[in-house]
């Protein structure tokens, strides 16, 4: 039987590095989900070349929540059915913007929170229904495990959603579906372009190569690269008295 | 957006740019409705300037292979994609690509804009010849096609156009079948220039690649001195067809840092070409070598240009045709040789008839050379020995161009006039524009 994974946000290198290794070296076909998903046609026509596996696009809006529920029948719709769901959207945003504007804080949280909360549920119940053993793949942010003055609308988010797949880990234990949740440092994308302060920057390939041997090693919450782990172990033990005066 | 210092393989000149990075097809469009002048760059491994400008939009992320024909011999790709990429695909399933340069790290578009040429070009001219079709944006924004049949003229000019004429953003090429990764070599060592150009022409018809390494150093009887290396791509072994159709190893030895001006001076290249010229002890060797090793022997060395140091180097690459051909460059080696400009390298080949505008190749000799930049007085004196190439009909290579002033260029390629004509008509306001460009007038 074709193993198949749905990848939402598929224009994202971390999305697209996961389709890649996920068809060449795991035989898996890909479902390429984003907005405007016809400019993916030339990634997907790459990912075919060379892998000689099926990879089909799908229209998908995160705030489009109305749509959501449909998402995973029309998946199987265009594509067939499959194993492995994979949330890899999301939006940065402006932070001074979204103390100014309701809309930016908006856009911020439904996207990385709501959007991806509401169709994580869709993606589970359509999984648990198959009855047979599967996965999901959220990706978080360090962003979420503290928040800072420079970036707390997003990470608030991030740190919601990290909840959130923790709380859908358990639910599913029972499932055969096994939830892993992922927390990447600073990576190399369009979305971190021309920030100021980054440090360890890594690869959106070395990120999926972790992702993938943590899902296949059945990990709930992966570091990516690994030593985020222990720097993030030492930016929640600040005291918070010392810590709200730290410029972070 | 970045804001960087950016230099083509020859380290010389460089050029702070805002670059832009086109992650799809439609940021091309967008880019350009932003204003300004552009150049699409590849990976920047053309040697001088034609590569660079202040404003640049980086094709590298469209590196998207699109169609594969198996049946026909086709490939279509983006422009971004490197040959070295093109190659790991192509190789496995049987198939090569139809000329090369020496270095397989240019992407593909870089090649189409120089119109590359490889070590087949008196057989088989430059890649212009394998070109089905380029699918581009003009500078209005509009997306056009175009082939030998469909808008020839444009086809015509951006092939060898330095990228500009519009951005190229895909590509259909068609291909050459082989049964192996392998190449039958043969190697002959010649005591003089004479001897090597003979090799050439009594083997031109047996062999489809040809290229000699000269010793630019040797003086007197001993000048030009070479090994001439001829090959085919071979038919395959028995013994492990399954291994037939390997393609290259990634990973290389790297320079990991600029080395010291000093280091590279007539002594010590002298030394290094006299062990490389009698590394071959036999005059006539043939064997069975990789592809790599065979068209890319430098990309084993990563990094290769920072063994001339911080300055930089100038490519120095003419052609010039038969006639008097030996003579030229005889005198032209000897000049160089009297001023011990180090070089590593000079090639040599003999090249065949080519069409194109901005075409560099002409029926003739060209040979290359790396010249390093210790400082400014080497430029004068590349320009007088450009003097010479113009007066005996040859012209200087803008893919490895630094210092030609306009005249002399203008002065080398007929074909000008008609280049300007069809880059006014398809970008009258001059969006396109690189430094080279701008000092040659061709923008």
């Amino acid at each position: 039987m074709t193993r198949r994974a749905l990848l939402l946000g598929a224009k994202s290198p971390i999305a697209q590095e996961l389709a890649s290794r996920l068809a060449s070296r795991h035989d898996y076909d890909v479902i390429l989900a984003a907005r405007n998903s016809m400019q993916l046609a030339p990634f997907a026509a790459d990912l075919s070349l060379r892998t000689g596996r099926r990879a089909v696009l799908l229209e998908f809006d995160a705030l489009d929540t109305e749509a959501l529920a449909r998402l995973p029948e029309q998946a199987r719709a265009v594509a067939g059915d499959f194993d492995l769901a994979v949330v890899v959207f999301g939006y940065l945003g402006d932070q001074r913007r979204a103390e100014e504007q309701a809309d930016e804080a908006l856009r911020i949280i439904n996207t990385n929170y709501t959007g991806a909360a509401l169709v994580l549920t869709h993606l589970a119940n359509y999984l648990v229904q198959r009855g047979q053993p599967g996965g999901i793949i959220g990706i978080g942010s360090v962003a979420g495990d503290r928040g800072r003055g420079s970036n707390y609308v997003y990470g608030s988010a991030k740190g919601a959603l990290a909840l959130f797949l923790q709380g859908l880990r358990n639910r599913l234990a029972g499932n055969g579906i096994h939830v892993l949740t992922v927390k990447p440092g600073f990576v190399d994308t369009p979305m971190t372009e021309g920030l100021d302060g980054l440090f360890l920057v890594a690869s959106p390939e070395r990120v999926a190569r972790d992702i993938l041997a943590a899902y296949h090693r059945r990990r709930n919450v992966l570091y990516t690269p690994w030593f985020w782990r222990y720097i993030m172990l030492v930016i929640r033990s600040i005291p918070e008295r010392v810590f709200k005066r730290l410029h972070l | 957006m970045g804001h960087r210092l950016t230099s083509g393989w020859g380290l010389y000149p460089t050029v702070t740019a805002h670059v832009h990075t086109a992650r799809l097809p439609v940021h091309l469009k967008q880019l350009l409705a932003a204003g300004g002048t552009w150049l699409p760059q590849g990976n920047c491994r053309s040697y001088g300037d034609g590569c660079l400008a202040p404003q640049v939009v980086s094709m590298l992320a469209l590196n998207h292979l699109l169609d594969f024909d198996p049946s026909r011999g086709t490939v279509r790709a983006q422009a971004g994609i490197t040959l070295d990429d093109l190659l790991r695909f192509l190789v496995p399933r049987g198939w090569f690509l139809p000329v090369t340069p020496g270095t397989k790290f240019p992407t593909l578009g870089g090649c189409l804009a120089a119109d590359v040429h490889g070590k087949n070009h008196h057989l088989d001219g430059t890649l212009r010849n394998f070109v089905e079709q380029l699918d581009m944006v003009l500078a209005d924004g509009s997306e056009i096609s175009c082939s030998p049949q469909d808008h020839p003229d444009l086809f015509r000019a951006t092939l060898g156009g330095m990228g500009l004429t519009g951005i190229i953003y895909a590509a259909t090429l068609r291909l050459r079948r082989i049964e192996s990764a392998f190449i039958d070599m043969r190697s002959v060592r010649t005591g003089s220039l004479a001897e090597a150009v003979q090799v050439f022409s009594e083997t031109h018809a047996n062999y489809p690649y040809s290229v000699a390494w000269i010793d630019c150093l040797a003086r007197g009887r001993q000048l030009g001195r070479a090994i001439v290396m001829l090959g085919d791509h071979a038919a395959p072994a028995s013994d492990q067809p399954d291994r037939e159709l390997t393609v290259h190893r990634s990973g290389s030895v790297s320079v990991p840092f600029f080395l010291p001006g000093p280091t590279l001076n007539r002594w010590t290249v002298k030394a290094f070409n006299t062990l490389y010229y009698h590394r071959q002890w036999r005059r006539d060797v043939r064997t069975r070598v990789h592809y790599d090793p065979f068209f890319y022997p430098l990309d084993a060395i990563g990094n290769w240009n920072r063994i001339y140091g911080r300055k930089g180097f100038l490519q120095y690459q003419f052609v010039i045709p038969f006639n008097n051909g030996m003579e030229v460059m005889t005198d032209i080696l000897e000049r160089i040789a009297a001023r011990g400009a180090a070089s590593f390298l000079a090639v040599l080949k003999t090249m065949g008839p080519q069409d194109g505008l901005l075409a560099f190749p002409m029926p003739g000799y060209t040979l290359a050379l790396d010249i390093r930049r210790s400082d400014d007085s080497i430029i004068p004196f590349l320009r007088e020995l450009n003097e010479t190439v113009i007066a005996a009909g040859g012209r200087n290579y803008l893919a490895k161009d630094a210092i030609m002033p306009r005249d002399q260029f203008e002065r080398m390629y007929p074909g000008l006039e008609e280049f300007r004509r069809i880059k006014r008509t398809v970008d009258p306001e001059g969006r396109f524009k690189s430094t080279q460009s701008a000092r040659l007038g061709l923008s």
